[in-house]
């Protein structure tokens, strides 16, 4: 047990810099101990006043886990339209809820956003944060994390979830900091154990070769980012919630970064996330001119081609259009794979598609093994084959 | 300004491409696999180099991790910079992002006075892009992610960002810590006469927990927030059906399939 002596206290404020968990803090110039603290005495070390004393050991209980309820979902939005994953967290964070039968809240910050409650209502929120203030727009890290962190310390959610695009995975682990909590990037997996209650969180590690599985068993919120693409939205039109406005108010140190300007990338005609049917090409293709027979195959589909990761970095195609763990998740209705062999890395990108078909000189490819239909033979001789037999039928 | 402190961390990870799992112990087979300097920390030291020609100064690289990582030091410091702390210590291991950002931050704080913190992105063996800003948080610095350009002009920091949809420049009054990504740079090779000058070892400082002055309770395993539950191979989905033959008929065959499952 921690034992503070406010009147020999210099309200130096270096217990608190020393806290790890967030366990001490300052209040009007006196030191005063949070339920976060585990007693561990780092902070006796530290004070030069003797104003903090140890009696006892530590007592290893690190937070009161009760206190936390509740699913919450940090909504991302650009310039008043939602991003896609915020619905995909909000679909998998209603049926965590329902699991866990408990509610669930989004958050949403920027400027001229009011129309956004009604929308993350829609897609499962039962309650809705909403700070509109126009110093939140566009996204900075040090007024979202700290708007973001007050809701937090009041309303204590048990799950936070993040989108794993740049801006979530430059605000969870900040805010994953400041409640001393466990945090668990680019989740592709969630769900609530039926033992512990506990939210178990998997993802790909080592370049997709491992899966983990993660969980945060004794501090709270329990955090996690979820790779985009990869859980699925719901959508309930004649849903009802409650929207919250949060007051805020800017500070000085809400501008140490300054965003001097913004330009918008040139917008890809590649869309491969919402592709229906997707031709991707691998180094079996032999050469990059290859890529045209793809091509003529995709657009007998209306779809879209993919490619491989080595052959985006050999430079035969733009890197839009990689799919993979290092490129994008995707899920069409169709996905013909040609000349390429299915390493790990690519098939975390691809496997969730309803039907895959390989084309590939090699029966024993990896890609063969999770196709549905694995055609063996030459590609240049099977696609030219497959455009002509699908063309009278459409 | 005479000269920039900068601080870059650095990470020796496994060539993550052949990383398996024993299946009978379920547990990482690192063995025989190589270790590398981790790729985007190569290139926030180049970042800092190239700093450090633009405005004179000082690198020094600290990396956390047992006492092999002394490699990756060594090259770092090949490459040309000053100083190298390897922390290393049984009660570090184990430290998930959190811990070990906080061990980092620690280390820092000895260090004293410092400009700038050059981080790479994330690391190839976990991907998790989560020290850089905890780093940030527990120094309480800004942060810039994702940083593709950087320039130093008046004691800020400009930056130019690479998002999903959108490039974003932003400036920052130093001290701050800057995550890097590959776009950044390209890294430079160690040099001869700077590796014979890194094997004389006075270069590399090392700290274990008694240096960084914090209790064990607050390190390795058993302060980290997270925990592995598990490990596991992906999951494959079960064998489809092979088609062999001539192309028209493989061909044939594969479209009554699809046709059978409402899929055209």
């Amino acid at each position: 047990m921690i034992t503070l002596i406010p009147k020999k206290c210099i309200a130096c404020k270096l217990c608190v810099k020393a806290c790890l968990f967030g366990g001490v803090r300052l209040e009007h110039k006196t030191p005063v101990l949070t339920e976060l603290c585990t007693g561990c005495g780092a902070c006796i070390d530290v004070c030069r006043a003797g104003a903090i004393v140890s009696s006892g050991k530590s007592t290893g209980q690190i937070h009161n886990l009760a206190l936390y309820k509740g699913i919450w979902v940090i909504a991302e939005q650009r310039r008043a339209r939602l991003h896609p994953v915020t619905a995909e967290l909000l679909g998998k964070a209603r049926e965590l809820a329902d699991v866990r039968k408990t509610n669930v809240s989004a958050v949403v910050l920027g400027a001229d956003i009011k129309h956004l409650s009604n929308v993350l209502i829609q897609h499962g929120a039962d309650r809705v944060f909403i700070a509109d203030a126009p110093f939140l727009e566009p996204y900075r890290t040090i007024p979202a994390e700290r708007v973001i962190a007050g809701l937090i310390d009041k309303h204590k959610p048990e799950i936070i979830l993040l989108g794993a695009t740049t801006m979530g995975r430059d605000l969870a682990p900040r805010l994953a900091n400041r409640f001393r909590t466990g945090l668990t990037a680019d989740c592709t997996g969630l769900t609530i154990a039926a033992d512990d209650g506990l939210l178990h969180q998997t993802r790909p590690a080592f370049g997709g070769n491992i899966m983990a599985t993660i969980t945060t068993p004794r501090h709270r919120p329990q955090m996690a980012t979820v790779r985009p693409g990869v859980m699925q939205p719901q959508f309930f039109p004649d849903r009802n919630g409650e929207t919250i406005s949060v007051k805020v108010k800017q500070q000085a140190s809400d501008n140490a970064v300054q965003i001097l300007k913004t330009v918008k990338k040139r917008k890809s005609s590649i869309s491969l996330e919402k592709a229906e049917v997707i031709v991707s090409g691998g180094r079996g293709l032999g050469e990059s001119k290859n890529f045209r027979l793809l091509e003529k195959l995709a657009r007998v589909f209306s779809g879209q081609v993919g490619a491989s990761r080595a052959v985006v970095d050999m430079g035969w195609i733009a890197h839009e259009h990689q799919v993979g763990q290092t490129g994008k998740t995707v899920r069409p209705r169709i996905y013909i794979a040609c000349g390429i062999s299915g390493a790990v890395q690519h098939l975390a990108g691809m496997q969730e598609s309803d039907i895959i078909i390989a084309i590939n000189k090699d029966p024993q490819a990896p890609i063969m093994q999770i196709a549905h239909f694995g055609l063996v033979g030459d590609f240049k001789r099977i696609i030219p084959e497959l455009i002509e037999q699908l063309k009278p039928a459409s | 300004m005479k000269g920039l402190r900068i601080i870059v961390t650095v990470k020796q990870v496994p060539d993550t491409a052949d990383v398996k799992i024993d299946p009978k112990t379920n547990s990482l087979m690192r063995e025989g696999i190589p270790s590398i300097l981790n790729p985007e920390d190569k290139n926030a030291v180049e970042a800092a180099l190239c700093l450090k020609q633009q405005h004179g100064g000082t690198i020094i690289a600290i990396t956390m991790g047992p006492p092999q990582a002394e490699e990756v030091l060594g090259e770092v410091l090949a490459m040309g910079a000053d100083q190298g702390v390897l922390l290393t210590d049984r009660a570090f291991a184990g430290s998930d992002t959190l811990i070990t950002a906080f061990t980092l931050s620690r280390a820092i704080m000895k260090l004293g006075k410092y400009d700038l913190i050059l981080c790479g992105r994330q690391a190839i063996d976990g991907d998790t892009a989560q020290v850089g800003p905890q780093l940030a948080g527990f120094l309480e610095l800004p942060q810039v992610t994702y940083a593709e350009h950087i320039s130093i002009e008046k004691g800020n920091a400009v930056v130019r960002r690479g998002l999903e949809d959108s490039t974003e420049w932003v400036r920052v009054k130093l001290p701050t810590l800057v995550t890097v990504t590959a776009a950044v740079n390209a890294p430079r090779y160690p040099m001869l006469y700077n590796v014979e000058a890194a094997c004389d070892g006075s270069r590399i400082i090392i700290w274990g927990a008694q240096e960084l002055k914090v209790p064990e309770t607050m390190l390795g395993l058993n302060a980290s927030p997270t925990g592995v539950k598990k490990i596991f191979e992906p999951e494959r989905k079960k064998k489809g059906q092979i088609i062999t033959g001539d192309p028209k008929d493989m061909t044939g065959i594969l479209i009554d399939k699809l046709q059978e499952l409402n899929m055209l």
